[in-house]
């Protein structure tokens, strides 16, 4: 479609496209959704952590991810029981209050709780909601050729939601501009990594986050006006400690916990929205598109506690993200009743330990308002570090 | 009449004897230094680990039996000044501190695992089986299921998205093969592995004629106690002769008790299906508050799903018996999924056929797999069908959330509402 559903950024300077960035994050009113579908457009909205949102792209529909959002889950409550994080009640909340209209969703195996909504979504309304079985044994020697049937059936589904054949050709332009949002996101870690005085915790945050809400060629024009201006910066350079940030691969912090953070040190790498970024490097315009798509998934991909791989082990990977990162610490958090990222916790801080790398461990809520006491936490860590 | 008299409590008698048993085994081979695989009940794939007689773990049965020999407090204890969180699975932390014991149980000696065999079936496995990997540096193989993707879309044999899905599991089960015997340096008999199909096949067909059986009226055993000791021996025991022998013996214990009108203990009031994974710090006492009103358990999802879809009865090809056990295990694993995460569609089933007078949801902080969907279960339910529901929440481990007052509390107003339902239903 040939339309802008995010154009309060436009003719803007820079300080200003960020702050229209951040409120867009933060509405719970999801406007560009809404003006997606008052265009007449459909929308695939697919729960965290990662899906091939070139197929939903290539048939004409918004790929939306669904990630939680801020504020109460009144209508959701009762359809969970305790004992589950936050994200997969406000995220089903977001849908019944009607904030946010789907007409097709898409959940992944990544945990038990979220395995569950596939099945709890298809009770409450009447679009499709799949699941996805994106492979668990990435090492079998048949994997490649699962996903790829596995991306050609959900293909079809999206088809028929779409009510658009997804041609090759199509898939293909697709694949492009994502390509290019990927090379455009990798460059904005860059920046986050070489000169993170540049570029704010939150500010980075945002930008990333967005992708998941607007057409990526629209993203990809932010991120085209933006990243040069933010290179441009004349942000002097403060002495802060680096820190890798790691947790925040489903349910997402709030953003005044990542403000809070970007006060105190530098976020020079994370995993927020790791999914939006999974593929390392470009997948290939040639070929069997499908194929293209399952083998990067496969080979040239990212790493997260809901996806096993014996060629990944996440401590090492963590490691290898700090290493590359030059961080001098790691804030290990997970989101409350999370269960892989409560269980990988302990794998990384016993690394971390051998490794002798500072950590500071905790967990959060999306919901959560206080920061006070974590803020001090937090800040007494890294003074511990800073005058060590 | 004696004699046939001796049938009645045969499956538990024998089952108890049979777990004893096993445990003995396993501390032998432990006190040994013998080779074992570690497993899970969804998919414990012991059909292919029996043919390298590789003796099996189920670390989610050790961690229940710490619970019922109430000493699991300790064992979570441990795990959490190891690191681990109070708000994961029990089970996995009752495991870690068994492991940082050296595999000391209340039961016996556990011994450490050469291999790690597990299934998607609960994502908890894949990252409980990382664990090991770390502690021991074994091989961790992973049998990737694809489960249903949308409620009521169930494909089968000939479907392409299924053949898909088999050929997935077929080339994952062979790859099995060759870790398994470059673990045991044994080479792969594929003529054994046709004899574990029989004794896999006499089994599924035993532990669905049981079930079926108990929509007897009175039922035959308790779906809670009774139950969970069949399903012991069905998932232990599996791919066994032992095991085959035991449920034949179990069906014809069954069907002696319909034949005579042979109920539980308990003087069968109402008839209930449990939904979700038992209390197990106060087992006895849990299954107690119903059947002091004369409620009796006649079916459980968790029949289901912890038998790994053996519910369904699923037979073997062993003229095709790789091929066959590919299609077996997606049908059956895949179908232990649909019992935690489409439980709606289990219960209509059970419904249908077992005369049921209430449901039990029993979510638990320690299981999402099994737990996340239950309040919206219970609402679709109610909205289809005129049943009464009990929602009740606590664990299968931890009994820092086991508060048996208020839980009795509730469970008593269940059957002051039953039974007034039922005076109700008289009057029309």
């Amino acid at each position: 479609m040939n339309f802008c559903v995010f154009t309060e950024w436009h003719d803007k300077p820079l300080d200003e496209v960020l702050y229209e960035c951040c409120e867009l994050v933060e509405d719970p009113s999801f406007p560009t959704v809404k003006r997606w579908r008052e265009n007449g457009g459909k929308v695939a909205g697919h729960f965290q952590v990662y899906f091939p949102e070139e197929i939903a792209d290539a048939a004409g529909m918004l790929p939306f991810k669904v990630r939680g959002a801020p504020i109460e889950s009144t209508r959701s409550d009762s359809h969970f029981g305790s004992y589950l994080c936050s994200i997969i009640k406000t995220s089903l909340d977001a849908v019944l209050t009607g904030r946010l209209e789907l007409d097709l969703f898409v959940s992944h195996p990544i945990c038990d709780a979220a395995r569950n909504l596939a099945a709890i979504w298809g009770r409450n309304f009447d679009y499709p909601c799949q699941i996805l079985y994106l492979p668990q044994n990435p090492n079998s020697s048949h994997s490649e050729n699962y996903l790829c049937d596995e991306y050609k059936r959900i293909g079809n589904i999206i088809e028929k939601v779409a009510g658009r054949k997804i041609e090759e050709h199509d898939l293909h332009r697709s694949i492009e501009v994502f390509n290019e949002n990927r090379r455009l996101l990798r460059e904005l870690y860059d920046v986050k990594r070489k000169t993170p005085w540049l570029v704010t915790a939150e500010e980075a945050y945002c930008l990333v986050a967005i992708a998941g809400m607007i057409p990526r060629t629209e993203h990809n024009e932010l991120l085209q006006y933006v990243l040069p201006r933010l290179k441009d910066r004349s942000t002097k350079r403060q002495d802060r400690i680096r820190v890798v940030f790691e947790g925040g691969f489903c349910e997402q912090p709030p953003l005044d916990l990542i403000r809070m953070l970007g006060r105190t040190c530098y976020v020079v790498d994370d995993d927020f929205y790791i999914g939006l970024r999974w593929l390392l490097e470009d997948i290939p315009t040639r070929g069997d598109p499908y194929r293209n798509l399952a083998e990067s998934y496969l080979e040239r991909s990212s790493y997260s506690p809901v996806q096993h791989d014996n060629r990944k082990p996440k401590e090492e990977m963590l490691l290898a993200r700090v290493q590359e990162a030059k961080a001098d610490a790691v804030i290990i958090a997970a989101a409350k009743m999370c269960e892989p990222g409560l269980e990988e916790q302990v794998a990384y801080i016993h690394r971390l330990d051998e490794k002798g790398i500072p950590y500071f461990v905790t967990e959060f809520e999306e919901n959560m308002t206080s920061f006070e006491h974590l803020e001090l936490q937090v800040e007494t860590f890294l003074e511990n570090l800073l005058f060590a | 009449m004696d004699e046939k008299h001796e049938l009645v409590g045969r499956g538990n008698r024998d089952g108890a004897r049979l777990f004893r048993e096993w445990f003995a085994e396993l501390s032998k081979t432990a006190d040994d230094g013998g080779q074992s695989a570690y497993v899970f009940v969804m998919g414990s794939i012991n059909e292919i680990l029996k043919v390298f007689d590789l003796p099996v773990v189920f670390p989610e049965i050790n961690s229940l039996q710490t619970a019922i020999r109430r000493v699991a407090h300790e064992y979570l204890a441990e795990a959490e000044d190891y690191g681990y969180s109070p708000d994961i699975c029990g089970y996995v932390k009752a495991d870690v501190a068994l492991q940082l014991r050296g595999g000391s149980h209340p039961m016996g000696n556990i011994p450490k695992p050469s291999i790690a065999v597990l299934t998607n079936a609960c994502n908890t496995y894949i990252k409980w089986a990382e664990i090991w990997h770390r502690m021991y540096d074994i091989p961790m193989v992973t049998i990737d299921v694809p489960g249903t993707r949308e409620a009521h879309s169930k494909t089968w044999s000939g479907n392409p998205q299924f053949e898909n899905d088999r050929r997935y599991v077929e080339v994952q089960l062979r790859e099995l093969i060759v870790t398994c015997e470059q673990v045991t340096g044994k080479k792969f008999d594929i003529d054994k592995l046709r004899v574990v199909l029989g004794h896999a096949n006499a089994i599924s067909v035993g532990w669905k004629k049981v079930l079926d059986l108990n929509k007897s009226r009175p039922s035959l055993f308790n779906a809670l106690t009774d139950g969970t000791i069949f399903l012991g021996v069905a998932n232990g025991f599996r791919g066994t002769e032992t095991g085959a022998t035991y449920f034949n013996e179990l069906v014809e214990e069954m069907e002696y008790k319909a034949e005579q009108g042979i109920g539980t203990l308990t003087e069968e009031v109402y008839r209930l299906i449990f939904v979700g994974v038992p209390c197990y710090p106060i087992f006895r006492r849990f299954n107690e508050m119903f059947t002091e009103w004369g409620g009796t358990f006649i079916n459980s999802t968790y029949l289901w799903f912890a038998s790994g879809g053996a519910n369904r009865g699923f037979e073997y090809d062993v003229d095709k018996p790789i091929e066959s056990l590919a299609e077996g295990v997606l049908i059956s694993v895949r179908d232990a999924m649909d019992s935690m995460f489409h439980q709606d569609c289990a219960l209509e089933e059970m419904l249908e056929d077992y005369h049921v007078d209430g449901i039990i949801y029993h979510p638990i902080k320690s299981c999402r797999t099994v737990s996340t969907g239950l309040a919206d279960v219970r609402r679709h339910v109610a909205r289809k069908h005129d049943i009464a529901s009990l929602f009740v929440e606590s664990d299968m481990m931890d009994r820092r959330v086991v508060t048996e007052a208020p839980m009795k509390n509730r469970i008593d107003a269940f059957f002051e509402g039953l039974a007034s339902r039922r005076r109700r239903s008289l009057i029309k």
